[in-house]
Order: structure tokens, then sequence, then C-alpha cells
């Protein structure tokens, strides 16, 4: 068994080697398009999460424009492909942000995904703006999950409404609802317990927590924003299925970029459920949070392979 | 999306029937599928790519058993082999002669750490043993309070120092587990990427400071291609002693596991299945297996219904689908049963072939308390032979159970449909259930 394993692990570092040569000179070095290069393209795609399906997708389009704009050296290929990923990912798009407010965000997603994290870096950024933030602690699930949400509210300068563990997160989101009309705030940030998407009664008090907000201000949660982990596999685009179902989900936020994982999957739920990814985290810390850019997020999908990879 | 690699290599090997050995073209087309099952379960792709090529060599020219097909023959050889990877059933953790016992807990962040932390103490607890838990995650807001909270659930102690460097609280903690009488330390660390060179280093020096004798890579199981990055570079950096793959209660294929055993070499000693303390599990190999290729987790379900199944109950429930004398009665009765083996969708998935119709079913809770209480508002005769149901008596059992006429006439076509199927089920191997026609679905009341 033990042959076995090294003989994997030493093939891993060969390849990683190879893959780097190849992508990078594939790409970048003055030769024909061929199929040796096709291949390394949907590898190169597939190896960032894209899903198999979704990369021979992408790969095939590629071809019909290469011949429909007769494209014959490799060089030009790049900005075709990127092109591509960033039309199937489609224009990055601001928050709905209600005039006037309070403005309600739901943010929801599976365990450990960054939601909490996430609603610490929004409130940075909507106090920057001069807003006045309220973060909703509804996550009354976790230990210590509503001291964590203070720490945040702290460092933002964001009110914490909250009540006690165990307490139903529904009538969590009532009082920050009332709190924001009365304290006339801009904004409510509502974090809510990790939950994985195939837990039909965890994904029904998900939809309680929804239907009181929307009736305690009707055109609200404005957005629900569903927290994606860059380092998932295929199981995001259930995760983004049920959520939508569920809640109603309206953006993406796709943390932990600042890793080597790639976040590729994103490609593969735009084929499946439409939903914009909005915001990219890349760290930490409280400004580790950026508006996505497809075309950005296009190039890295492919630029980072010149450095060092699985 | 995925259909299960059984049925894909049934199609691929619709025309090879009746081969007495599997020659190299056939064992390509189904390699094929094989690779794509493995990709689509996010198993590394590199992993695949050694994978394929290995059970390729041993496919081909391969006896095709006789009670077996040749779809089944490779499926068989690729099972098996995913099982010899994954190494035999391992969950156990070295325990030192001296004590205490370190263990110490690494990952990314929001892998499930501090959870598995309490898990494992509260595990080791019922185990006889006298676990201390140190909280060495300085950075993330409250992870300190929050094991503390944990600690106190399960009343374990934890040890815990404000301002002071993770590998010098870890020292601390052991020299107060000595001083206690703990003969178990767990050290909870801070989540980190494997690329964040100070952060590693770190580990490296709290690793030098207690020497722990098991060092744990705890991994997310819906973790994609990146898995194999994060696995060797922390193996190589610490040299893991073994993993705990977190959130198999999740319904994600789990190849994360085939990856980080095969850059790490190292055992997957525990599974998380639930937000529980309690939700830890043994990892068993063969039923990863299953998971991964997408073939339902058989023995996980078999195991499931003993529990629930009042064998004898079973074992009539058996005579009566043969004689198909199944009535409604019965039918409530297994609902009642199959409530007590856990939420719907999960067993439902299980079930080997069923997971194709699947697909875009959704198993509604709510659909099925109305049909429970349809049937309850039925009298005995009308349970045991609904032919008698014409719509006087439709629409007093529609009142009775708050539902509509129509619910009641759709739940009645629906019972005879499924009262066919059965008969087929009952007649040939459980695939039966898989083999319904193409776009008609297995029928069952509050499947949809
Ligand atoms: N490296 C990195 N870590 C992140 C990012 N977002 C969140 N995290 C970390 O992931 C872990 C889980 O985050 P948390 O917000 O508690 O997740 P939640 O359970 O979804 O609320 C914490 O350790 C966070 O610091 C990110 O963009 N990059
Ligand atoms: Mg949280």
């Amino acid at each position: 068994m033990a042959g076995f394993f090294s003989q994997l692990k030493q093939g891993l570092v060969k390849t990683r080697q190879n893959f780097v040569d190849k992508v990078g000179e594939l790409l970048t070095g003055r030769r024909k398009i061929d199929e040796e290069l096709y291949e390394a393209l949907e590898e190169a795609l597939i190896r960032s999460d894209a899903g198999v399906n979704t990369a021979m997708e992408l790969v095939e389009k590629l071809r019909r424009e290469v011949k429909n704009r007769k494209l014959t050296e490799a060089q030009e290929l790049r900005e075709v492909l990127q092109e591509l990923v960033a039309d199937l990912l489609g224009a990055g798009k601001p928050l709905n942000l209600a005039e006037p407010g309070p403005t309600v965000i739901l943010v929801v997603g599976v365990n450990g995904v960054g939601k909490t994290t996430t609603i610490g870096k929004l409130a940075n950024y909507f106090r920057r703006e001069g807003k006045r933030v309220i973060l909703a602690a509804g996550d009354t699930f976790r230990a210590a999950a509503i001291d964590q949400l203070e720490i945040w509210g702290e460092r933002s300068g964001a009110e914490v409404v909250k009540q006690k563990e165990g307490a139903d997160p529904a009538a969590v989101a009532f009082d920050a609802i009332q709190a924001a009309k009365s304290r006339q705030a801009d904004v409510v940030l509502m974090d809510t317990a990790g939950r994985l998407h195939n837990k039909v009664n965890l994904m029904e008090e998900l939809r309680k927590v929804k239907r009181v907000i929307t009736r305690e201000i009707p055109a609200a949660p404005h957005e629900v924003l569903l927290v994606l982990d860059a380092t998932t596999g295929q199981n995001a685009i259930q995760q983004a299925k049920l959520f939508r179902e569920t809640a109603g989900v309206t953006g993406i936020v796709l943390t932990k970029l600042d890793g080597t994982a790639k976040g590729g999957v994103v490609l593969g739920i735009q084929g499946e459920v439409r939903i914009p990814v909005k915001w990219i985290g890349i760290g930490e810390g409280m400004d580790d949070l950026r508006p996505f850019v497809p075309q950005d997020f296009a190039a890295a999908l492919f630029s980072g392979l010149d450095e060092a990879e699985g | 999306m995925f259909q299960g690699l059984s049925e894909k290599l049934q199609e691929t090997f619709k025309k090879l029937r009746g081969k007495g050995k599997l020659n190299e073209a056939d064992v390509t087309a189904a390699m094929r599928e094989v690779r794509m099952a493995l990709l689509e379960a996010d198993v590394n792709f590199k992993v695949v790519k050694d994978f394929v090529a290995k059970v390729k060599e041993r496919a081909v020219g391969a006896e095709v058993l006789e009670s077996l097909s040749p779809a089944q023959q490779v499926v068989k050889i690729v099972h098996e082999e995913l099982i010899a990877l994954m190494g035999g059933a391992e969950s156990k953790i070295q325990i030192s002669p001296k004590p205490p016992t370190i263990i110490m807990l690494v990952g990314l962040q929001g892998a499930g750490k501090t959870t598995h932390a309490a898990k494992l103490a509260s595990l080791l607890k019922k185990q006889g043993k006298h676990p201390l838990m140190v909280a060495c995650d300085i950075y993330r807001p409250a992870a300190v309070k929050q094991l503390e909270v944990l600690g106190e659930q399960i009343k374990v102690p934890v040890f815990a120092q404000a301002g002071r460097a993770a590998a010098e609280i870890a020292r601390a903690g052991a020299e107060s587990a000595l001083r206690q009488g703990a003969d178990v330390l767990i050290i909870d660390t801070a989540g980190r990427l494997h690329i964040n060179e100070e952060l590693m280093g770190e580990l490296q020096e709290i690793k030098a400071q207690v020497q722990p004798q098991e060092i744990l890579l705890v991994v997310d199981a819906m973790t994609g291609q990146d898995a194999v990055n994060v696995a060797e570079t922390f193996h190589a950096r610490l040299g893991l002693d073994g993993v705990i793959l977190t959130k198999l209660d999740g319904d994600t294929r789990g190849g994360a596991a085939l990856s980080v055993r095969a850059v790490t070499g190292c055992p997957i000693k525990f599974a998380g299945v639930g937000e529980k303390i309690e939700a830890l599990e043994a990892f068993y190999p063969d039923r990863m297996a299953s998971r991964i290729l997408g073939m339902g987790d058989v023995l996980t379900l078999i195991e499931k219904a003993q529990q629930a199944f009042d064998e004898k109950k079973a074992a009539e429930m058996q005579q009566k689908l043969r004689k198909q004398e199944f009535s409604l009665e019965d039918f409530l009765e297994q609902m009642q049963q199959l409530k007590k083996m856990g939420p719907l969708a999960s067993i439902m998935e299980m079930i080997p072939g069923i997971g194709k119709q699947l697909k875009d079913v959704t198993i509604d809770e709510k659909d099925m308390a109305h049909v429970e209480a349809i049937i309850r508002s039925m009298t005995p005769d009308e349970r045991r032979k609904p032919s008698i149901i014409k719509d006087s008596r439709k629409r007093r059992i529609a009142k009775g159970s708050g539902t509509s006429i129509q619910e009641v006439g759709r739940l009645l076509k629906q019972f005879e449909q499924m009262q066919k199927m059965m008969k087929q089920f009952a007649g040939g191997l459980p695939g039966g259930l898989g083999k319904g026609k193409k776009g008609k679905r297995a029928g069952l009341p509050f499947v949809r």
C-alpha cells in the first residue's frame, strides 16, 4: 500500500511541475492552437472546481469561437476564454438598497463558510459610508456565536440586537427590525446559524425567519446573501439550489479566495441556477471584502495557474 | 446532473452482454464513466487519473463472473480498489503509555476543529478517560469562549490563557494536565490557510513544545479539488497521524476523503456526522467508496433499517408484499417505521437505483403528514380495501383529515400505482425499484 501512496504522491508533484510549465507555456508562448491546448484548458477548469460538465461546455464554446473568429495563435485564446467565463458569470451586480431604509440583508449558508465574518466586513463597509448599522444575532445555536458577532459589532461600530442562546431566530429578526425602525437605522444585517441544506427542519426554520422579516417590511429582505466557501467542490451547486428554493437567495458571497482554491464552482452554479456573485472574501480582517468583478475573477482563474498548484 | 455510476455503466455495456472477459476497448469506455463519476464527486483530478490507470490495468482481461453483468463487474473492481486505497476501518487513537496523551487538531478555517475537539473529548470521556481541552485559537473572535461553552456542556475542563502565544498556552496546558491528572489533552488550534507561512510555523512550534501523539487534520467533506494542496502542505509541515472528515451528514459525495488519503497516506480516523456532540463515528471505507461512486450506501441503509424496524414486522411485511396484500394500513405502519429512521430524503438517497429518480424530486415531510392524516381518517375496512372508497366516502375522509377530495383521490391513485410497483419489487432484486419506466416516478405519495 505504501508503494501506491508514494507513487501517487510523486505523481502529484510531477504533474504540478508539468502543469505549471504547460499552461503557462501553452497560453503565452508563440504556438499554434492544438488538441493538447484544449485539453490543458479543460483540465485547468476542472481543477478550479468548475465541474466536468461546465469545463467541457466552456471548452466546446471556445472551439466554436476559435473557428468563428479564425484564431490560430494560442496567445489569443486566453482572452477569449476569459470572455466566455465572464459572460457566464454575468455582470457584477450592486446591492439592492432600500430608500428610505432600513435595508434588510439576510445572510445564509452551511456551517463554517464565513457568514459571521462576512457580516462583520459588510458592517464595516456600510459604517464607512456613514450608515447606521444593526447586526441581528440570529445564530442562536452555535456556542458563543452571539459573542462572536458582538465582537464584530464593536470592531465595526454597529449595534447588536440579540437574545439568549437557544432563542427563536425569527424572534431575533423581529426585534432587530423593530429596533431598526425606531432608531432609524439604514441597514440590518441578519446573521443565521450555519445549516446543511439537506436538513429539512433547519431549512424550514430559515423560511420562517424570512417570513417574519417580510411581515414587518413587505419589501424585505432586500438581499438574501448565500455565503460560499471557495474551497467547496461540487456540493456548492446543491447548496445554491436549495438555499435559493428556501430563502430566495439574491446573491453569493464567495469567501476564502485568499487561499489556493479558485472557487470555480460558481461557474457550475450559473449553469444550474442563475445567482450573481456580489462579493468576495479575501481574508479574516474587516477590510478583506471586495466587490466581485467577473473579468478579474476570470483572469485569476487562469493566471493563478502559473503559480504552484496541485 | 449526476446519474449513479452503475446506471451509466449499464448503458455503456448494453451491447456487451454475455462476454467472457473484459477487453481493453470495453474497459476504456467504462473508465471514462468512472473518471467522470470520481470528478463529479470532487476527487482530485490527478488522483483520479492515477486511480483510473491503475484500475484499468486490473480490469482488462478480468473474467466476468457468471453472476454479474460486465458493468457490475467493473463497479465491483472499482469499488474494491477504492476501499483498498482508503485503508481499513481505523478509529483508534494512539494512547501514550505515559499520560497525558496529546491530540492536536489542525486545519483550514471553518472545517470544524472546535466542535470536533469537544466531540472527541466527549467520546474519550465516555470511554473512561479524563480529557482536558486547550484553547489555542487566539485569533478568531470568541473561539476560546466557544470551546469553554462546549466544555461546560460536556463537563470537560478547558485550559485557556489570555495574552500569550499559542505554543506557550499549549505547553502550559500540558503542564496543567499533569497537575490535574488529566490523561488526554486535546489542543484546539486556529483555522489557517496552508500557504500562511507564519501561522504554519506556529503549528510547528506547538508541535515542538508538546510532542503530540496524534496530529489530526480536520477536513470538511465538501472540499473540492484543493483538498490535495491543503493535506499535502499540512502533512509536509507537521507529519499528520490521521484525519477527521467532517460534515458528512450533508449530501456531498465526499471525494475529498480519497484525495486526502492518497496524498498523505494517513488513515481517516473519524467522521463527523452532525452538529450534536455525539455525532462522531468511526470511518467506514466501504461505505465511503459507495458514496463517492454514487452507488448508495447500502450497508448504512441496512443497518439503519435494522435499528428501526422490528424484525418480525419486517418479515411480515415482506410476506404481505409477496402475497400482494399490502394495504393502506400497512403503509401507515411503514411510514411510522420510516420516521424512526431519520429524514426521509437522506434514506431514499441511500437506496441504490433510487438516487437517480430523486434527482429533482423533493420529499415533502408536510405532504407526508397529510397522507398520514388521510389514512387515519379511514375506517379499517377502507384501509384494507381502498377500492370501496367512492365519492361520499372520499368526502368524509377529506373532511375528517382537513384535506381536499382531490388530495384523497390522488393518494388513492398513487397507492394503486405503488401497489403495482411493489409487486415488481417483491418479485425481483432490490434493483427493481430503479427499473420503473422512464419518466415515471416510483409514485410514493409524498414524493414528487
Ligand atoms: N482565510 C479566510 N478565512 C475566512 C474568510 N471568511 C471567513 N473566514 C474564517 O472562516 C472561519 C469561519 O468563519 P465564520 O464567520 O465563523 O463562519 P460561519 O460559521 O459561517 O459564521 C473563521 O475562522 C473565519 O475567520 C476569508 O475570506 N478568508
Ligand atoms: Mg456564524
